[in-house]
């Protein structure tokens, strides 16, 4: 165990490499690219490759093929680069394979306000990518929770075998704060299935644990296919109803029926409380600090940081803030996760609290509003 | 007694037929590709279980399919940094990439460019049909200039583009031209370039018979092979200006460059090799 | 061995045998298109697919040049050379 003072990218660097990292390709976009330089210096000491790729679509692609000769690979990226990778993130989700982004979000759209902050892409981090299903999310709000996370996201994209982002912005980014850092023994570290049935009965698509298959990997001797084309459990093309319901229904369950283990959130006083902040990433530092000054005037406020924020585990959500009569839901956007809660959260009156600020959202401003509905 | 196809054990029979319409050049080329690959095991060069291939989308990355070999079909003219990356994590495998001119010289344009510059260690086939097949015969950056596609009903206005002059240009360490038409000597190309280390690129010219024969007036697959025949010049030593092509010019078929720089993976793991070992730091 | 599950023509042709494997053919025409002795002709009959597999009119004259292995797409036929 060490014991630093450092920021964000740094913590996801470090926390890569103790996981078991051994591919990086990427690509420089401010605010991930130190990520980048530092695994560039680092990595190859723990003998792991760090390529910069011609763009953010070679970087996303030669991920998918080193995790395919079984190296846990990653990318980091913002915005403008994920956009990019969204075509190749939808390959990775068919072919199931294991793979990390970190999505370092910074204010948007387009080139939008690059070295500043903002939580813009918090939908896209899911959705963006094409075919209509959902890969995991983890939402970092200090550099603990970004070394922390990261090695869950590992953890779970091979657990999964499974493309997991990892959310931060630019305001964790760069900030500095004291890293716990754990060594190899004293972390939890998944790996991924491997085949324990010989080539000759080896099919790569056919699930052998909670809708997880096992994977072969390039130059195993297990001929394995990668197949973008909708396949049966031996990876050929079947352009059949039954073969892509089968094929939906695996991929789409296998994620969203692990939201109570991939659960992870820190909560404030939503024992009784009268309202509840919901809130993630950076912005939950601010709805934090806001919901003290409100408990200090005599509010019952209580706070949920989700930690989790794909898949969303309803239920376990609605129990933290079953007592509270309000729930607030604060973000440094036009209110887009408020979506989501809304959904689930049917029976109360839930409110948007969108602030948009290029730095983190001040508490006094969170509380001016909130006040207007108490 | 029947014996099998000699190349039945390099293939996934059970899918064989193929996809590809009757006649395409495509199943001439994977034969052929597999042939060479055959004889290279055979003289104990290239273990079978450290040959994959990668291919993007298109008819020509459909090849991916039917190899009994590790194979991945990704997305649309991605197959080279997948293929790379695999490369650099396995530094043992034999990377062979598969496809298009659409799928490499278009959409893959950028990737095709830097795994030359780097001299990447990956054999690259593009198969040059001179079309888009897959999507219904739509022009190519290849389809020579007034040529009729779905897309130029009026005829193709824009200049072909020679793949071999660029990857000539960017340091390839091995350039040929080889045709259906001729798969004895493609063989000999193919067998070269998989004994060669850094980035070998074998362009293959094609035949369409459905969507670019039938389009310019050749009716049947034997008519455009035999047209494509007429047009091919062999030349022992051509040179790159040679590479040009047109229909009326037709096409020069040969190996165009043979060198033997260092490639890609060995300098990186030189580099890795002196990093770990305290030689940088 | 043959393929398996397909049926499989195996013809005496001089010093080799020609090989067909008829569900595999397409019927393009290369293989008869290349032949330098005109060995090889369209069939009558069809084929699992419904294409007129490829037959062999004068397989006394196979030179066993191979070219209609080569250049068929489908790995439909191929030659042997035979036992001397």
């Amino acid at each position: 165990m060490r014991v630093d003072y450092i920021t964000g990218n740094t913590a996801i660097a470090e926390a890569a490499i103790v996981a078991g990292l051994k591919f990086y390709a990427g690509y420089p976009i401010t605010p991930s690219s130190d990520i980048f330089e530092y695994l560039a210096r680092e990595l190859p000491k723990h003998g792991g490759h760090v390529i910069q790729f011609e763009d953010e679509i070679a970087s996303i692609n030669a991920v998918i093929g080193a995790s395919w000769a079984c190296a846990k690979a990653m990318t980091a990226t913002s915005g403008p680069g994920f956009s990019l990778m969204l075509e190749a993130i939808s390959l990775a989700v068919i072919t199931e394979t294991p793979l990390v982004i970190a999505y370092v979000m910074r204010t948007g759209p387009s080139t939008g306000v690059p070295t500043r902050a903002g939580q813009y892409d918090v939908l896209q981090a899911t959705y963006g990518f094409h075919g209509g299903l959902v890969i995991p999310v983890l939402a970092a709000s200090t550099p603990q929770e970004a070394y922390d996370l990261t090695v869950k996201a590992f953890n779970v994209s091979e657990m999964l075998r499974t493309p997991v982002v990892l959310l931060t912005d630019a305001t964790i980014a760069h900030t500095y704060g004291k890293v716990i850092m754990r060594e190899r023994g004293e972390l939890e570290i998944i790996e991924r299935i491997r085949p324990l049935t010989p080539p000759d009965k080896y099919k790569p698509y056919e699930p052998v644990k909670e809708h997880v298959p096992a994977m072969a990997c390039f130059g195993d001797g297990y001929n394995v296919l990668v197949e973008s084309l909708t396949h049966d459990e031996r990876g050929y093309y079947a352009p059949r109803t039954d073969v892509q319901r089968k094929l939906m229904w695996r991929l789409y369950r296998k994620i969203v029926d692990s939201a109570p283990k991939l659960f992870d959130y820190s909560a404030i006083g939503l024992e009784g409380c009268d309202y509840a902040f919901i809130s993630y990433g950076s912005t939950a530092l601010s709805a934090q600090v806001a919901a003290k000054m409100l408990r200090e005037k005599g509010y019952r406020v209580g706070t949920l940081k989700l930690r989790t924020l794909y898949p969303i585990y309803e239920d376990g959500i609605r129990k933290l803030v079953s007592s509270a009569k309000k729930v607030f839901v604060i973000e440094n956007n036009v209110g887009l996760y408020y979506r989501e809660l809304r959904a689930i959260l049917r029976d109360k009156e839930v409110v948007s609290v969108p602030i948009i600020d290029l730095d983190l959202p001040q508490p006094q401003e969170i509380v001016e509003v909130v006040k207007q509905w108490l | 007694m029947a014996v099998a196809h000699p190349l039945d054990k390099y293939l996934r029979t059970d899918r064989i037929p193929t996809m590809w319409c009757p006649g395409c050049g495509l199943g001439i080329v994977m034969g052929t590709l597999l042939r060479a690959v055959d004889r290279r095991i055979k003289e104990g060069s290239l273990k079978r279980e450290n040959v994959g291939f990668a291919g993007g989308i298109g008819c020509t990355a459909r090849m991916t399919l039917y190899p009994l070999f590790d194979s991945a079909h990704v997305i649309h003219g991605r197959a080279i940094p997948f293929a790379l990356a695999v490369k650099i994590v396995k530094p043992e495998m034999k990377m062979i990439v598969v496809g298009g001119d659409g799928d490499l010289a278009a959409i893959g344009g950028n990737h095709i460019l830097h795994a030359i510059r780097r001299n990447a260690d990956l054999l690259v086939v593009m198969v040059n049909n001179m079309i888009y097949g897959m999507t219904g015969g739509q022009v190519a950056p290849t389809t020579p200039r007034g040529l009729y596609t779905t897309t130029t009903p009026y005829g193709n206005p824009e200049r072909e583009m020679n793949m071999i002059k660029l990857t000539a240009a960017l340091g390839a360490n091995y350039v040929a031209r080889g045709s259906i038409t001729h798969p004895q000597l493609l063989e000999q190309y193919l067998y070269k370039a998989l004994g060669k280390r850094g980035l070998a690129f074998v362009e293959v010219i094609s035949t369409c018979p459905e969507l670019f024969g039938r389009h310019i007036g050749f009716r049947s697959p034997v008519d455009l092979y035999m047209e494509i025949r007429k047009r091919i010049v062999i030349k022992a030593k051509p040179s790159i200006e040679e590479s040009d092509y047109s229909w009326e010019k037709g096409f020069v078929i040969g190996e165009f460059v043979d060198r033997d720089e260092p490639g890609f993976t060995d300098t990186i793991y030189e580099y890795l090799n002196k990093i770990r070992g305290g030689g940088v730091q | 061995m043959g393929v398996r599950g397909l049926s499989q023509l195996r013809i005496a042709a001089n010093k080799y045998f020609i090989n067909i494997i008829p569900d595999r053919c397409k019927e393009c025409g290369l293989c008869i298109a290349v032949c330098p002795t005109k060995v090889l002709g369209r069939g009558s009959e069809r084929n699992l697919r419904g294409f007129r597999y490829v037959v062999a009119l004068n397989p006394e004259k196979c030179i066993g040049c191979r070219n209609c292995e080569y250049n068929c797409p489908d790995f439909a036929i191929f030659i042997e050379v035979g036992a001397k």
